[in-house]
């Protein structure tokens, strides 16, 4: 029997209730106030005081109001039909809520995430006798252009024999198409639809691997310098205005994954709106399928409450890891986690704990690092490979890194691409400090040559700020080659320009071409005697570059660009520095 | 049911307590002391004990005071009778008319659904330069004017009501100053804008919980205007007091402060106010324009930092004018491509011409020598400053353009200003170039 209580306190949105029977840790419970039904969790339990924090807000709730509790954790349902779905952070479907409830989120208003009357083709791939356990794939289904496998419920520990299997044909999400019998001869049904708890990571595989494989964004100071990989975790911390959510804007039309999932985590909820419109017109290019088609949008905008922001970030990995079980890529875009820190820090506040830096609960860096460690590359059961990609945005205060969520998630992910105000108020974009960012994983080019081209930035940055104070008079001729060839590099390679048709996303093709290309600048021996000279090459070069940048790939405008920089190159071009010479010859 | 309570067991600070049976979160009260009545709100039930916030503050509050529940939470009256009326922050009239209590709506309401909002498309002109051309305001924007105490943003808040081309303004005053209060009135009144305004004002005099209230009674009305179609304006100065004030409650009451002593959820209460600037579809917008004062000018402090990560760009007041390269619209894209021709390579290239101005100020003032193109940037520099960030200037956009081609005309030649040669033969004016 489940248990049920009554209000007996409420602070903001912590409510206390007294609880007759058995409750257990994160159980769900509703709350009944003036004929509507209020989502609640249980965060914290004392004798048959349970102290529960409310999805909605909790304006009205009093003493003594019902309370039932549902003996579940806070779960999601994990089915075909999520892809292209709009949910908030509780997986409510936005667009069908607001048909039910017009312009504004009443609370209180619950809807299935999953349509329970559309209907699938059902192919079973499992045979009747068959020995399977969680995770395995009873049959498919076919989801936009993916093939949906239908599996064992993740939550069915043992192992069970397949008693029967439905025929090929069309079901509905709540129709059992598999009976499946255990040891004791106890029978279970399997829909095309089960419930899992949202803060469990699931972990039905053979095993995980280890991140190498990089994972294209098509911005190339990413895939060249900054590479993330498949199932790697990287963060973007940048001040406000920095860029943070139009770089994800950008990963999350261009990069090269099946699946992307985008967790508008407590920000605004206009950018939400761009997504949304703009998403169903644009085409993958790898499918040729409108982006929407390869989207879920978790959407829990910084007005809506704070709770279900807690939340969201957990219904977001949940419904990654659901499709990497079938053996996809999964590339998952939090904006933003200090939001969702922020959040974990107002609760933390209400049960007044003792609070450690800035206020934020003691266990913020074990949530943080519990969250990044979701993300993976694994070789599932039937030896094919699934990855969860988890990239995360930080806000933090004053831009200062030094603040407790940026140091917390540092510790955890395996790249940092830090965005600097000083670049984009410079109006460089993307605005990731190049010096600043690192990263841990391996890259589509050559390691000793990207260093080359890094260590020529660094001097570049070194000179750039000696000849601010001796001026350019005080600086000689060699070192500053040096420091234009750095400031070339970030013109011309770094800098990318995002409202450019061509420029906005470049292929791994291209950026080893258009790299070969640079180095044969950087390590060049030049003929060039006075800085004007210098100068004047360089801008004329860079301007070549840009139009070269912006032109279709092998088009004709693309190589008649290519044969001017051949030639300006080979105008100035003497021979090759000596500390380079090696390097050019692989 | 209405039930009176005459024990009141504990007082600290603005707060009260009371033992009373059925009452409900976020409810209202009324506490009858010697001075006067005075609204309260229910902010914690614990048990049988409730604790309420008093809004005209603890100060000279009885033990056997009486307090009446009133069985609703905050409300304010809504109708065409508000336009042209002056509130305080708790509803009641400061304008001696009359008190209004038909139509009574909740305040602090559910969020806009994001599947149900649009893309922003419609430009507010308000006839200021720097914003009409540089930093386009659009509809359902929310945007704060960062400034320092001193700089003249009620000022400017004043020109822009008087101005912007929208149905309805809505005031929100947060401890404002009082010859600010009178400062707004009666330059809304001279300038015949006061009867498409509806004013709350609190003032630095009035209890600090009332100020609590301005922000969400000023946006639940606009809410309300804006559903029946009207394009709303709702200027709020200034958030940094209603920050300060969020402070000093959440303090008394003994919270766990986060950053230089502000509670833990600023950022989520700033942002379910700004949060508020909508447009809707088939109907009207919230456009929120607000004012941060930066304490010590500092933009890196808890208020505009967080403020920063809420709304879509800012408008930095600086030395009287709109700084041009602090501010930043971040939806005037939307719109600044359907105006005119040439509104974006004017803004852009006005710009670059002005940065470059900047420089050759700064090698001025260390006493480089000054070359014949540094002395044309000077001069446009001038004019440009004159002519365009006078916040006094109040012109059309299309005037506005026009008058950025005289200035440049005025300073260079045609191909000095790396505007495209199409729009050059276009707009720039035919005469003698200097």
């Amino acid at each position: 029997m489940k248990s049920t209580g009554k209000v007996v306190g409420v602070n903001g949105n912590m409510v206390t209730v007294n609880v007759t029977g058995l409750v257990s840790m994160n159980e769900v419970a509703y709350i009944l106030t003036d004929g509507k039904r209020l989502k609640s969790e249980v965060i914290r339990i004392q004798g048959d005081k349970v102290q529960v924090q409310v999805f909605e807000m909790t304006k009205g709730v009093g003493i003594d109001d019902d309370v039932e509790f549902t003996d579940d954790m806070l779960t999601v349902e994990l089915g075909p039909g999520l892809i292209g779905q709009v949910y908030d952070g509780l997986q409510n479907p936005l667009p069908e809520l607001a048909e039910e409830a017009g312009f504004f989120l009443e609370r209180g208003v619950y809807l299935n995430a999953l349509n329970r009357e559309r209907e699938w083709e059902f192919t079973p791939i499992a045979n009747t006798g068959a020995k399977v356990t969680a995770g395995d794939s009873l049959g498919s289904v076919p989801e936009n252009n993916f093939t949906h496998n239908i599996m064992v419920p993740f939550n069915l520990l043992d192992t069970y024999t397949v008693k029967s299997i439905k025929e090929k044909g069309a079901y509905k999400l709540k129709d059992t198409v598999v009976e499946l019998a255990d040891d004791k001869g106890n029978v279970f049904n399997v829909t095309l639809v089960f419930n899992w708890p949202v803060k469990r990571a699931i972990k039905c595989y053979e095993e995980r691997l280890k991140p190498v494989d990089p994972l294209v964004t098509k911005i190339r100071l990413i895939d060249t310098f900054l590479p993330v990989a498949k199932g790697g975790t990287f963060c973007i911390p940048g001040p406000f205005g920095a860029g943070k959510t139009v770089l994800q804007q950008a990963m999350s039309k261009n990069a090269e994954v099946d699946i992307v999932i985008v967790a508008a985590c407590g920000e605004r909820a206009g950018e939400v709106v761009e997504t949304l419109k703009e998403f169903p017109e644009l085409l993958d290019p790898k499918t040729g399928r409108s982006l929407m088609e390869r989207t879920i949008i978790i959407c829990n905008t910084s007005s809506m409450p704070v709770a279900s922001r807690e939340a969201s970030v957990y219904t977001a990995v949940t419904l990654a890891e659901y499709y990497r079980q079938m053996g996809l890529d999964v590339m998952l875009l939090a904006d933003s986690t200090s939001r969702w820190a922020q959040a974990m820090r107002e609760m933390s506040g209400r049960l007044e704990e003792i609070p450690g830096e800035e206020a934020f609960p003691a266990y913020l860096e074990s949530s943080i690092s519990g969250f990044y460690e979701r993300a993976g590359i694994v070789k599932l059961k039937n030896g094919e490979k699934g990855s969860v990609t988890i990239c995360g945005t930080v806000s933090p205060a004053g831009g200062n890194f030094e603040e407790p969520v940026t140091q917390a998630t540092l510790k955890v992910v395996g790249a940092f691409l830090g965005l600097s105000r000083e670049r984009s108020d410079a109006r460089k974009y993307p605005a990731i400090h190049p010096l600043d960012s690192w990263t841990k994983y391996p890259g589509l080019i050559d390691a000793e040559q990207t260093a080359y081209a890094y260590d020529l930035l660094r001097r570049s940055y070194e000179i750039g700020s000696m000849m601010k104070v001796v001026g350019e008079e005080g600086t000689s001729t060699d070192d500053f080659i040096v420091y234009m060839k750095g400031e070339f590099l970030d013109a011309v390679y770094y800098q990318q320009n995002s409202f450019d048709p061509v420029d906005a996303a470049v292929t791994p093709e291209r950026q080893a071409f258009l790299f070969k290309q640079i180095m044969e600048v950087l390590t060049a021996e030049l003929d060039l005697d006075t800085k004007e000279e210098v100068r004047n090459w360089i801008n004329k070069l860079r301007q070549s570059f840009l139009d070269y940048n912006s032109s279709q790939w092998e088009s004709d405008d693309f190589k008649s660009y290519d044969k001017e920089i051949n030639n300006l190159i080979a105008d100035k071009k003497v021979g090759i520095l000596a500390n380079a010479a090696k390097l050019m010859e692989k | 049911m209405k039930k009176v309570y005459s024990k009141i067991e504990s007082i600290a600070g603005n707060v009260i307590t009371v033992y009373a049976d059925g009452i409900k979160y976020g409810e209202l009260a009324e506490v009858s002391t010697k001075f006067g009545k005075s609204l309260a709100e229910v902010i914690k039930l614990d048990g049988g004990l409730v604790s309420l916030q008093v809004f005209a503050g603890g100060r000279g509050i009885s033990t056997g005071d009486e307090i009446r529940f009133l069985g609703h939470p905050m409300k304010v009256s809504f109708s065409d009778n508000l336009m042209g009326r002056i509130f305080d922050g708790s509803g009641v009239p400061r304008d001696n008319g009359p008190a209004l209590n038909e139509n009574l709506i909740t305040i602090g309401g559910p969020s806009f659904n994001p599947a149900k909002r649009i893309i922003p498309r419609n430009m507010i002109r308000t006839g200021i330069p720097m914003i009409d051309i540089f930093n386009s305001l659009v509809e359902s924007q929310k945007l704060p004017i960062f400034s320092v105490s001193g700089e003249p943003y009620n000022q400017l808040l004043a020109r822009i009501a008087m101005q912007a081309e929208v149905d309805i303004i809505i005031l929100g005053g947060i401890g404002l100053k009082y010859d600010d209060y009178l400062f707004f009135k009666d330059t809304l009144e001279e300038g015949g804008a006061l009867s498409r305004t509806i004013m709350f004002m609190h003032t630095a005099s009035d209890p600090v919980v009332e100020s609590l209230m301005v922000p969400d009674i000023s946006l639940a009305v606009a809410e309300k205007f804006a559903l029946k179609g009207k394009k709303v304006l709702v200027l709020l100065t200034d958030m940094t007091n209603f920050a300060d004030a969020m402070k000093e409650i959440a303090i008394t009451q003994e919270q766990v402060p986060s950053n230089r002593g502000y509670p833990g959820d600023l950022y989520s209460q700033l942002a379910s106010r700004y949060e508020k600037a909508v447009d809707i579809e088939g109907a009207g917008s919230i456009t929120i324009l607000g004012v941060t004062t930066m304490p010590g000018d500092d933009v890196t402090h808890p208020v505009p930092d967080n403020t920063g990560y809420i709304t879509e760009g800012q408008y930095l007041l600086k030395n009287g004018k709109i700084e041009p390269f602090g501010s930043l619209s971040r939806l005037k894209q939307q719109v600044n491509d359907k105006t005119r021709d040439d509104h974006r390579a004017l803004m852009d290239g006005m710009i670059k011409l002005y940065a470059s101005y900047k420089d050759s100020m700064e090698k001025k003032s260390m006493g480089f020598h000054m070359s014949s193109w540094d002395e044309k940037l000077l001069k446009y520099g001038e004019k440009f400053e004159a002519g365009m960030m006078d916040l006094s200037v109040n012109i059309p956009l299309e005037k506005a353009l026009d008058l950025g081609w005289e200035i440049l005309s005025d300073c260079f030649a045609p191909e000095e200003t790396g505007l495209k040669s199409s729009l050059l033969e276009k707009f720039w004016p035919v005469k003698e170039t200097v």
